[in-house]
Order: C-alpha cells, then sequence, then structure tokens
C-alpha cells in the first residue's frame, strides 16, 4: 500500500459534518481524507439547502420589503421589478464564495479530496479499512480527450483504521409520484426556478417547504401549502407553530390541512394536483410542485450491508455514543444517524465523534441543539414544547413577551410575534424557549447558552440587556416568568 | 454450524481463545477470519467455514479444550436490524443534577467524577471549576478504585436528550456496543492541564502475557537453569558467498523465483559440520544420549507475537533453492497465522540469524533437546589481515551455543571452525554434497 493513499481517517462526504469533521480531525493531527461526490465541498447545506435558500430568503424579502412596506416608512418608490435572474446570480455567487472558503480550509488543513463516490470494501489483511473511490470524470486532466474518447472509470483504494460516513439525505418523493426536475421537483430545483411559477403548490408543511413557499410568494407566485396532519410544524409549540400559521397566511400563503395528494397530472409544462382533504377528491391546477415532505438517509450504494453495518429501519446507520456502527472503525454521522436532519446537529456530531477518537469525552448535548425556520417573521426554539413538559408531567411556569410592546421591534415595524420561555416550577430552570418574531434566528442562542449553563429564568431577568434592542424581548418574557414583566 | 477449535498438533490438548474479531448476531462471511486462538506454540486465525450469522458462546479470554464448540454460524439468518428505541428521558434525574457550564460537564467526564460527587459552591449548587479542581484532589487522596472499563458517565451529568426542536431527536444507541479503541485518558484523577489532550494519552498500560509468551518466558528459564549452556565465537570472510550470490542471483531469480539468500549456505555448512561432529546434532534424554542419523534443521524467524521456529525436515536431501523457499513459505504462514503445530515439532539443531536486526554479537540460546545453536549476525565490512596486508572483507561473527554437558570445548570450537571454513570456501560443499 503506498503511503499517499493510506490515511488516519477517511471521511465520505463534504457536506457540514463530514467537512467540520475533516477540519478537526486534522487539528488533532489525523491525515485526513475526505471523498466527496460532488465538483464543491459543503454538501446539500452550502449547495442547493441552507446557504442559497437564505440567499433567495433574504432578496425575496428585500424585494417584499420594497414592494409592500416602504411607503409606510416614507419612502417612496415606482413600484419594484423583479430581475430573478441576478437574484439568481447573487444566490450562486454566495455559495461559490463559501465553497471556495471550505476548499480553501481544505488545502490549509492539509486534507486530501478525492472527487468521486466512495464504496467500502472490507478490511484489509492490516486490519485497515479499504474505500473504493470511483474518481468523477472531471477530475481526468483532458476533458476535450475526454468527450471524443470517454475514458473507463479510474478507481483508487485508500485505506483507513477508521472511516466516518456522512453522506447525508436526499428528498423523499410522495408514494406514486416521481419528481421529474422541471414540474415535480424537490428543493434543489426550487431553489432555481428560472420563472416565478404562477401558482406553487407545496406538498408538507415543515421548514423546508414553509420557506421556499414563502420565497416564491413575496416574489408574487399564488402558494399553496397542503399537508396531511391537520397543524404546520407538527413538533413546535403550538402557540408558536399557530402564530406563525396566521401570519404566513395574512401574508396569502393558502393551506390546505389534514389533506392528502392523491396524484400529479402533467400537461405539458404544467400540472394538475389532486387531493382530499376529506370532502372527496378536487384537483387544482398549478405549474410547480415542490415535494418537501421529509428527507431520506443516503445508505445505499456504499456497500454498508455488505460488510454488515447494521441499519434500522429507516435505512438510517445504528451506532453507539461515539458515533461507532456495529463495524468496528466505522462510524456514522449527522443525516444518516438518527435525530434531527440539521447542519448544525451534524457539525457538533462530527466534531464529537473525532475528538472521542482522540480520546476526548466530548458529547453531544442533543436537549439543547436550537431550531430555526427562516419564513419571516421567524420561529425559533430549544429545548421542550409546552406540549411535552404537560406530557410528561413536569410541573412548568411559563412566562411571554409580545414584539408589539417592544420598542426596537416597533421601529423595524416587525411586531408581529412574541418570546416564550418555559422555567421548572420548583427550581426555575429554563426548560424551552420558543421564539417567532424578527431575528428569532439570532435571539435563540441567547436562550440555547443559558439553558446549557443550567440557567434559570432569574438568571436572564438579571442578565444586562442593551436598549432598544430585540433582546429586551428575551428578558422581559423571562421577567414574565415570575409576572413581573416592566412593559407588558 | 457449529464452530469447534480445531486439532492443531498432537501435543496440543487447549487452547486460549484470545479475540473475537466479529460480534454475536454480526453477519459473517465464508473464509472470513473469526477469532484468534493461541496455543502455547503458535497464534491461529479461524476462518468461518459458511456464510451466516454469528452466535457466540464462549467469551474471549477463556481456555477451551480441543474440539470444543464456541460458535454457531446460523446460514438462514438474514441481516439483523437493531431497534432504535425513542431516549427515555428521566427528567426528573437531569432536573436534580446541579447546574453547571458545557465545557465542566466535559472535564467531569474526563475525571469520571459525576456531578453527585462534587460540592457545588455557586449559586443553586452550582458547580465551578473551583468545586471541580477541590474534589479531584481529595479523590486523589483517596485509593483509586478499581477502574470501570469504560468512560461511565452517569445520566445526570448528560442530561439525555430531550426532543430539541423540530423532529423528535433520538439518541444514538448503545444497542450495538461496539468495542472502543484504546483511548481512553492513562491518568484518572490528574488535574487537566490546559493544554488540550494530545492524540494519544496513554503512558503506562497493562496487559497479560499471552499464552505463547508465557511458555517463551518459561522455557528460556528453564534451559538457563537445566543445561550447562556455553558459548563460543569466530567469524567468516563472506567473500566468496557474496560473489556467488551476485553471480548467479538473476539466473536463480529466473529459474526458482527466489533470490538466493545467506541462510541456505549457512544450513548446508552447517549440515556438513554436523555429519563430521556428530555429537552436536544429538541430544539428552534422561541418562542417555540420544544420536540423530537425519538432519532437520530448525529456523529461528522472529515476528510480532514471539520467536517462532518451523523445522527443516531432512535438510540435507534439500537443494539450496529449495530450503530458502521453505524459509520463505514459513515467513509466509507465520504473517497469516497459517503456521502449523507440526511445523515447529522436532528439530535436531537450530540456526538463529539476529543478523537481519542488526545484531554485531551476541549469545543465541539453547532450543531443548537440542543441545547447540548457531548465531547468525549481521555481515560488516571489516579491515582483515591476509597474507600480510590488511584488506576490506565482509565479514560476520558467528557464535555456537552448547550444552556442555554433551559437547566437549574441542569439538564446539571445531564444529563452528567448519561451518567457517565451509562458508569461506563454498566450493567445498560442492565437492562434499
Amino acid at each position: 500500500m503506498s503511503e499517499t493513499n493510506s490515511f488516519d481517517l477517511i471521511i465520505i462526504g463534504a457536506g457540514p459534518g463530514g467537512y467540520v469533521a475533516a477540519i478537526r480531525a486534522s487539528q488533532l493531527g489525523m491525515k485526513v481524507a475526505v471523498v466527496e461526490k460532488r465538483t464543491t465541498p459543503g454538501g446539500v447545506c452550502l449547495n442547493e439547502g441552507c446557504i442559497p435558500s437564505k440567499a433567495l430568503l433574504d432578496s425575496s424579502e428585500l424585494f417584499a420589503m420594497a414592494r409592500d412596506r416602504f411607503a409606510l416608512h416614507g419612502i417612496v418608490v415606482d413600484s419594484p421589478h423583479l430581475d430573478l435572474r441576478t437574484m439568481m446570480l447573487r444566490k450562486e455567487d454566495v455559495v461559490k464564495k463559501l465553497t471556495d472558503g471550505i476548499a480553501y480550509l481544505f488545502k490549509k488543513n492539509k486534507i486530501e479530496r478525492f472527487h468521486g463516490t466512495a464504496v467500502l470494501k472490507g478490511v484489509n489483511p492490516a486490519g485497515r479499512h479499504q474505500v473504493e473511490v470511483a474518481l468523477a470524470a472531471s477530475s481526468a486532466p483532458n476533458d476535450l480527450q475526454n468527450l471524443l474518447d470517454p475514458p473507463a472509470r479510474t478507481f483508487v483504494v485508500i485505506t483507513a483504521p477508521k472511516v466516518i460516513l456522512a453522506t447525508g439525505s436526499e428528498a423523499s418523493a410522495l408514494p406514486g409520484i416521481s419528481f421529474d426536475s422541471n414540474v415535480v421537483v424537490t428543493a434543489r430545483e426550487a431553489l432555481s426556478f428560472e420563472y416565478v411559477p404562477e401558482h406553487l403548490v407545496v406538498a408538507g408543511a415543515g421548514f423546508i417547504g414553509l420557506e421556499l413557499g414563502s420565497v416564491w410568494r413575496r416574489l408574487g407566485a399564488q402558494v399553496t401549502v397542503m399537508e396531511m396532519l391537520p397543524q404546520i410544524l407538527p413538533n413546535m409549540d403550538r402557540q408558536a407553530a399557530d402564530t406563525l400559521y396566521r401570519s404566513l397566511r395574512k401574508q396569502g400563503i393558502q393551506f390546505k390541512l389534514s389533506t392528502r395528494i392523491t396524484g400529479v397530472r402533467k400537461i405539458g409544462s404544467k400540472a394538475i394536483v389532486q387531493f382530499n382533504s376529506g370532502a372527496g377528491s378536487e384537483e387544482v391546477d398549478c405549474d410547480k410542485v415542490l415535494v418537501a415532505v421529509g428527507r431520506r438517509s443516503l445508505s445505499t450504494g456504499l456497500g454498508l450491508e455488505e460488510i454488515s453495518v447494521s441499519l434500522d429501519e429507516a435505512g438510517r446507520v445504528v451506532v453507539d455514543d461515539s458515533y461507532q456502527s456495529s463495524v468496528p472503525g466505522v462510524y456514522a454521522i449527522g443525516d444518516l444517524v438518527a435525530g434531527p436532519m440539521l447542519a448544525h446537529k451534524a457539525s457538533e456530531e462530527g466534531v464529537a465523534c473525532v475528538e472521542r477518537m482522540a480520546g476526548m469525552t466530548t458529547r453531544v448535548e442533543y436537549e439543547f441543539i436550537p431550531g430555526v425556520v427562516y419564513t419571516w417573521p421567524e420561529a425559533s426554539s430549544v429545548g421542550m414544547t409546552e406540549e411535552q413538559l404537560k406530557t410528561a408531567g413536569i410541573p412548568f411556569r411559563s412566562g411571554r413577551f409580545n414584539f408589539a410592546a417592544l420598542g426596537r421591534a416597533r421601529c423595524m415595524d416587525e411586531t408581529e410575534g412574541f418570546v416564550k420561555i418555559l422555567a421548572h416550577l420548583e427550581n426555575d430552570r429554563i426548560l424551552g424557549v420558543h421564539i417567532v418574531g424578527p431575528r428569532a434566528s439570532d435571539l435563540i442562542s441567547e436562550a440555547a447558552t443559558v439553558m446549557s449553563f443550567g440557567g434559570t429564568a432569574r438568571d436572564i431577568a438579571l442578565i444586562c440587556h442593551a436598549h432598544p434592542t430585540l433582546s429586551e424581548a428575551l428578558r422581559e418574557a423571562a421577567l414574565d416568568v415570575h409576572k413581573e414583566a416592566i412593559h407588558a | 454450524m457449529e464452530i469447534k477449535i480445531p486439532e492443531v498438533g498432537e501435543s496440543v490438548r487447549e487452547a486460549l481463545l484470545a479475540k473475537w474479531f466479529k460480534k454475536s448476531g454480526e453477519m459473517v462471511k465464508r473464509d472470513e477470519p473469526l477469532c484468534e486462538i493461541e496455543t502455547d506454540k503458535i497464534t491461529l486465525d479461524l476462518n468461518a467455514e459458511a456464510t451466516g450469522m454469528l452466535t457466540i458462546t464462549v467469551p474471549e479470554g477463556t481456555t477451551v479444550a480441543v474440539g470444543a464448540i464456541i460458535g454457531m454460524i446460523e446460514e438462514s439468518a438474514r441481516m439483523p436490524v437493531t431497534e432504535v428505541t425513542a431516549p427515555v428521558t428521566d427528567l426528573a434525574d437531569k432536573l436534580a443534577a446541579p447546574p453547571s457550564s458545557p465545557s465542566l460537564r466535559r472535564d467531569m467526564r474526563e475525571q469520571n467524577i459525576t456531578p453527585d460527587e462534587v460540592e457545588g459552591s455557586g449559586k443553586g449548587g452550582r458547580i465551578t471549576l473551583d468545586d471541580l479542581f477541590t474534589s479531584i484532589e481529595e479523590k486523589s487522596k483517596m485509593p483509586p478504585p478499581s477502574r470501570p472499563a469504560t468512560n461511565v458517565v452517569s445520566e445526570a451529568v448528560l442530561p439525555e436528550r430531550t426532543n430539541a426542536a423540530e423532529l423528535p431527536v433520538s439518541p444514538p444507541v448503545d444497542a450495538v456496543s461496539a468495542p472502543l479503541e484504546i483511548n481512553e485518558p492513562a491518568q484518572q484523577f490528574s488535574v487537566r492541564s490546559e493544554e488540550s489532550p494530545s492524540y494519544s494519552s496513554v503512558r503506562d498500560e497493562r496487559r497479560p502475557m499471552s499464552p505463547l509468551r508465557k511458555r517463551i518466558a518459561e522455557r528460556l528459564v528453564a534451559v538457563r537453569q537445566q543445561t550447562a549452556m556455553l558459548t563460543t565465537f569466530n567469524e567468516a570472510d563472506l567473500t566468496h558467498v557474496k560473489a556467488l550470490r551476485t553471480t548467479y542471483r538473476e539466473h536463480f531469480l529466473q529459474r526458482h523465483g527466489i533470490a538466493l539468500g545467506y541462510m541456505p549456505f549457512f544450513v548446508k555448512a552447517c549440515i556438513e559440520a554436523l555429519k563430521e561432529f556428530p555429537m552436536v546434532n544429538a541430544g539428552i534424554d534422561a541418562d542417555d544420549i540420544v544420536y540423530h542419523h537425519y538432519y532437520d534443521i530448525g529456523i529461528a524467524i522472529g515476528s510480532d507475537k514471539g520467536l517462532v521456529v518451523p523445522v527443516l525436515r531432512n535438510a540435507d536431501h534439500l537443494k539450496l533453492y529449495e530450503i530458502d523457499q521453505a524459509i520463505t513459505a514459513f515467513a509466509g504462514k507465520i504473517q497469516t497465522n497459517h503456521l502449523a503445530i507440526s511445523d515447529l515439532e522436532g528439530g535436531t539443531f537450530t540456526i538463529s540469524n539476529g543478523g537481519v536486526y542488526g545484531s554485531m554479537l551476541s549469545t543465541p540460546i539453547l532450543n531443548p533437546p537440542q543441545s547447540a545453536v548457531l548465531g547468525m549476525h549481521a555481515i560488516q565490512e571489516r579491515p582483515v589481515v591476509r597474507d600480510g596486508q590488511v584488506v576490506i572483507r565482509p565479514m560476520m561473527y558467528l557464535a555456537l551455543s552448547y550444552d556442555h554437558r554433551i559437547i566437549d570445548g574441542r569439538e564446539a570450537v571445531g564444529f563452528l571452525k567448519k561451518v567457517k571454513e565451509y562458508i569461506e570456501e563454498p566450493e567445498e560443499l560442492l565437492l562434499e554434497s
């Protein structure tokens, strides 16, 4: 085995789990190889998920603001028109800058990248895991030559005592309705529509569906969200979800809850969606159907069955608390294992996984992982919901403060939503925080910090918050836990 | 299909089941190594005889008789599916733990300390870094308790996962408790230094001796106590052997697929010398001396498990290349744990080559009931005197350890001198054999 193909650690997948794990492992002194099938690192998160969707959310938010709200501030402009091409190019530029940044970090940390797909080939006599990489054609030197005379796929075998699987997940399809990347699409295509659809039907009222529905609604599309369950964001605190629901409806997004999509008929570039809301079969015309009904772990094609890696019934890799699978030396993190499919959860697991390899005792504290929905107003939460506390029979007190009563929110003309703090009835420890409102995504980190330190509602109440800021809402909500809010 | 401890050799009645490579419930493939067994002579890998699900009935570390059943392979079994169970979170427990910071919780795990062992001096019983240091110091004054096998962390330190946000969070499961590698911090109660831990922090490690190692140890001591071992030295000029090798190397490689080594020359030289000094090829059995009219030469080969000495049977009938091929085959078998006990039994004389490790001069130890052993050493260019001139020659020190009870000094020295002569004038070997 040549020195160049032997490593201390091989990571399959350069998404937010894999690339963070790679950099941390390199910091800890390991010689790391990363196999990635895309030409750019960053995975779904950077290439077709979190980052491009936020770029579009910010752009479309500005557009909607100029159109609908500038007048209120006394700014008179002619009705703005949309240059979707430029908006998309800006989004692509944001993605490129960030993926280039990771490519640079790989170089800086001497992480070797292999562009291609990986298959685990078991352990060699020296006890090292063998990973066969089918190199992507574009990594061959002469592209023109390749076009004329396509080369046989080149394979390399790399080895390491440890392998981390970080291949992530892909969008699930509706039963019986397959994706066609034009009319019935996943979030990836919905981030790159070439025109604003007249009518976009979104299947699934989870955060992906609501975020992309918001983007296209703001840019002028009619948007209908269909959800099988009687509520949106089923795992969210009810008060928060209801507030967001009202707000999104006010923005013109239509909802059909308790609705099952039974079929999609395509007519040219249009489609007729058949659905059932309990009153028999109905139909609606649209030009795009975004299916966002969940994601599925990408555990196939890696040779996992062949080397007897145990998977659960959802196709996720079963791992122990060091993220090691049933095969010693094979680890898995992120969307490939149980838990919420969140980029920051994958990154945390990546760090914990390699630090534990290095003998450290790091653990991911799952109860303090925040979740965010980037609609406008935004929604975020950390810890338990009111419903979960009631089910668990834990005595609690709740404090709440509306942004409508907050100076800064008034100045911004962002008065929708609230901060809600749930604290233990006896020891006042904070059990959950739920925010709907402007920049809820940034506000949640104070809550996550205090909870990680085992803090109480009184702790937040006793910390001086600058005035006038949005963060004051958190302090007022904490005061309200003991019914001592100043501005309520 | 049952997995049995196979017959490994005449004198072997039991074996240590040293290590299972697979876990119970795991799928195994035919011919995949399942476990490692150790006898007092060799270490062997046991391969699966069928594809299926493994059930282990005898845990590793157990000594088992030859023929014993140590597990089963269920051939019809399919891939097992381990249930991912939703986390059972005992919130009451979690809330009982005093507040602390995330980094402090990691420090506590590192020191194997649970929060109830620490008295929190902060507000609401909060544990501070100083509290932890105090607790570590107190604990280090007490006799250290026996160490738990893994870093056991109280559930209370680690408020297990509640549902975090969007989706219910299931924690990684312990169901497949794959063995952790030796990555645990070595010092349990030391105050953690400011530096982050290095990749490996193990300083001392205690491991039981393998049966093979134990047997080697016992035998070596016995040899010292039960024989009258002496060593005599000489040196050989390898100019001719070297020239022969250089001249015929390519030819040899083409004809026999092997690069002619030095060892075959020494085997041949020893056999010729043994013929002249039969006592060196003999052994003591109680009050008798047993003379052997055959030449079974043991070749000592180092491995990571210890030194093993496979035997070249009737080496006097082997050609040079056959000797070389046989030795290469032994080395391969040792690496893959496929050496058979029968390969090690018998032997009338042994050759040990410390030269491969660069040894200049050392005294080999006898391998009873044999009475002598030849030690080869590194070849070095040294100034020597030939015909009144100082010249540079490739020289090797030779050592012969012998049992003085049956071999006299004169015979030992004479034998070694003969070996030296055959090596220096290999043509004579041709004329003699």
